[in-house]
């Protein structure tokens, strides 16, 4: 099963190493990982999405937890939280196919960012799974080209926080 | 006041009360070592090699509970470490290390023995910090010696670029440590503590499966108490040898591959297992679905990750082992007093008669001496002495388990969870650092005496007197006993002989005292000698080759599976 991890990260030189390290020497899996900063310049804060079941996704957070640069990890329930993802991805697109082309990406929410004389690169940000429809639909047309950010998320405000659950509150 | 980051950090090493350090200069350190030419309240000892600084700083450590500190210069220098910091990363021994590291503008361009130590230690640290700023200096300091010694125990690295120990500055040691992400348990849960408790008091059949996090929580009193309270039955591992007094009534030995069957059969037919600071390792476990099946188990630790993570724990308790088990006591004194007895007595009968019925034992051959003589006799003459061992790695250090009988905290150190083979030697000089007034003796293997043995000359020259016991079968003899009994008997590249070198003249030319011993008769004489002689003094004992250390269980074989002898049928399992 397929988990989002929210993780608070103090903005230190090697901190993303060290999560990353720990999840090779451990032998989890990362299907995807984006870094950034916060509303706190000394913070940064990393989404890691992995594949696992319930007991190693409770030995990741907990080894993560054990980091001296960590503040705080928490798991984004799906419902409980805004995911996103950009993408950006070249699109095989002769003069005549362009049409058909651009009119897709305009009914999935997707911009044209250039424009060639035989491609186009679209970008578009959504949930994953829009991502994903995209990219299986202009996938025919040949895609030349296609690079993800990963996605980022955080918790909804419109729902009551039930999520405090899935924080780390251990120790 | 206004210093250079070379004498800052002495001088904050002399604020954290820093004793001793144990080192070898280089390059990108010679800014520190200028600064203990100028005067330090802490002693230097000077190591042969930086392995051997490392095992001393860890060796002073498990002797003391202190911090152990070790420095070493950039490159090979640091690289020689690794070794040390993995080893105190898997036995969760607490250590700061030091090195120097080249100029900050020389970072990163393949200068003279520059290397990346750490990004190489990574995985082997708690934390690290590459120091950028000499302002940095203290803080980090000091928030080094406090990762190293909360939570649970282990190494951390401080890399020090030369330039920066030359900088000047304005030197103040912080009161605090500055570290918002390093939150060790404070206190374990009274509501679980209770609930354990009730458990405990329930039990017919408990067992206490005590591991090497009693000893780094300085909680051995209140283990003590928890026993006699409950009436609960002791299993030590490796790492926990002498936390327990092994003379006690209550202790039952030493759970795992090389344990004895009443050790074992103890711990795997329990109706309660409390693992206290333990971590179900597999040479504890041996195949991990049948240990203690069956068990409830109360699982107590100040690392929250090792909870759940090899066997699934009934009842946790995430804290401090000395508040955990001391409030463990008082809720079973309360639940004592409220009329429930322990009701233990016949497991306890029940587990002395395993003890008398499958006692250790070793065969005789004629006018070969047997290692596990070497051991008895050693125990024997040091009955209610004040002696720390060390040992290395192997056959040799399995049978110290099995015939040293430790009863003070802090008086056997060795390398568990690494197995790292030249282990004792340094390990042995830095518990010298620390206990001066004891005597510490090395229980070493010839193998692994080979790899770090170097460090006499530190021992002769520091005025670090120790005692060596070379349990001598000329071959890696576990690896023998091994391609032995799993590899038809295919001998391959293990036969080191017993007279390659003379160790007895090696250490008479390190300025040591050598005996070689090789019969009986001549064991208990030059192990006196070497005991009494207040010298540097190495003891060649040459055992006989084809003994092999038994009980084992088969690595990945249930615990009650295990060889007793290989000579008889295997009693049967109740």
């Amino acid at each position: 099963m397929k988990h989002t991890l929210s993780v608070l990260v103090e903005n230190k030189p090697g901190a993303l190493m060290r999560i990353s390290s720990m999840f090779a020497r451990r032998g989890f899996n990362i299907e995807s990982l984006a870094v950034g900063p916060t509303e706190r310049h000394d913070v940064s804060r990393i989404t890691l999405r992995v594949d696992c079941e319930q007991h190693p996704l409770e030995q990741i957070e907990k080894q993560m937890h054990k980091l001296v640069n960590v503040l705080r990890v928490s798991e984004l329930e799906p419902g409980e939280a805004v995911e996103r993802e950009l993408a950006l991805m070249t699109v095989a697109a002769t003069p005549d196919r362009r049409g058909e082309l651009i009119a897709l990406a305009q009914a999935m929410n997707a911009r044209v960012a250039d424009l060639g004389s035989d491609s186009v690169v679209f970008e578009i940000v959504g949930h994953p799974e829009e991502i994903d429809a995209f990219e299986e639909l202009v996938r025919p047309h040949g895609l030349k080209e296609l690079v993800r950010t990963g996605r980022i998320g955080v918790g909804r405000v419109s729902v009551p926080k039930r999520s405090t659950r899935r924080q780390h509150v251990l120790r | 006041m206004k210093m250079l980051g070379a004498d800052a950090i002495l001088r904050s090493l002399e604020a954290e009360g820093v004793e001793v350090a144990f080192g070898i200069p280089g390059g990108a350190v010679l800014p520190l070592y200028d600064a203990f030419a100028r005067g330090s309240a802490v002693r230097h000892v000077l190591a042969r090699h930086e392995q051997g600084a490392g095992h001393m700083a860890e060796g002073y450590a498990r002797a003391t509970g202190r911090v152990g500190v070790a420095i070493a210069t950039s490159g090979p220098g640091a690289t020689n470490l690794v070794t040390p910091i993995a080893d105190a990363w898997m036995d969760s021994t607490p250590l700061v290390c030091i090195t120097g590291q080249v100029r900050r503008h020389l970072i990163g361009t393949d200068a003279f023995q520059e290397c990346d130590i750490t990004g190489i230690t990574i995985p082997i640290v708690k934390h690290s910090w590459l120091v950028q700023e000499v302002e940095e200096l203290p803080g980090v300091l000091k928030a080094a010696f406090h990762v190293a010694r909360t939570g649970r125990c282990g190494p951390v690295l401080v890399d020090v670029p030369r330039d920066v120990q030359e900088a000047a500055f304005d030197f103040e040691y912080p009161d605090d440590v500055d570290l918002p992400g390093w939150k060790p348990p404070k206190r374990g849960h009274p509501r679980q503590i209770k609930v354990a408790a009730q458990a405990l008091a329930a039990a017919e059949k408990p067992m206490l499966y005590v591991g090497g996090g009693v000893l780094n929580a300085n909680a051995c009193d209140e283990l003590l108490e928890l026993a006699e309270v409950g009436r609960l039955p002791v299993v030590t591992t490796l790492m926990a040898k002498s936390a327990f007094p092994e003379t006690h009534e209550l202790h039952f030995g030493w759970p795992g591959m090389h344990g004895p069957k009443w050790s074992n059969w103890g711990i795997n037919k329990c109706d309660v297992l409390v693992a206290v600071g333990a971590r179900f390792d597999d040479r504890v476990t041996g195949k991990l679905s049948a240990f203690a099946a069956g068990a409830t188990v109360i699982h107590l630790d100040i690392d929250s990750a090792e909870i759940g993570k090899l066997r699934h724990a009934d009842i946790p308790v995430v804290g401090p082992l000395k508040q955990v088990l001391g409030d463990l006591v008082e809720e079973l004194r309360r639940i004592h007093a409220e009329g429930a007895a322990p009701r233990t007595e016949p497991w306890l009968r029940q587990l002395a008669d395993w003890r008398e019925e499958f006692p250790l034992k070793y065969g005789s051959s004629g006018d070969a001496l047997k290692p596990q003589a070497v051991l008895e006799t050693l125990q024997r003459l040091t009955v209610n002495e004040d002696v720390v061992w060390t040992t290395g790695v192997g056959q040799h250090q399995m049978w110290a388990m099995q015939y040293l009988l430790c009863d003070r905290p802090r008086s056997f150190i060795t390398s568990g969870g690494l197995g790292t083979m030249g282990y004792g030697v340094p390990a042995a000089i830095g518990a010298k650092a620390a206990r001066p007034e004891a005597t510490v003796v090395c229980v070493d293997g010839d193998g692994c005496f080979q790899m770090t043995g170097q460090e006499l000359a530190t021992s002769v020259l520091e005025d670090l007197p120790i005692v060596v016991v070379i349990v001598n079968n000329g071959y890696l003899g576990m690896v023998r006993q091994w391609q032995d009994m799993f590899f038809d008997e295919r001998f391959s590249h293990i036969h080191l002989t017993h007279h390659v070198p003379d160790y007895a003249r090696l250490a008479e030319a390190y300025g040591a005292v050598g005996f070689t011993v090789e019969s009986e008769s001549e064991l208990e004489g030059a192990l006196r000698e070497a005991l009494s002689c207040g010298r540097t003094a190495v003891v060649d004992a040459r055992v006989d080759a084809r003994e092999h250390c038994f009980p084992m269980i088969p690595a990945g074989a249930a615990a009650l599976d295990l060889v007793e002898y290989p000579d008889e049928e295997a009693a049967q399992v109740p």
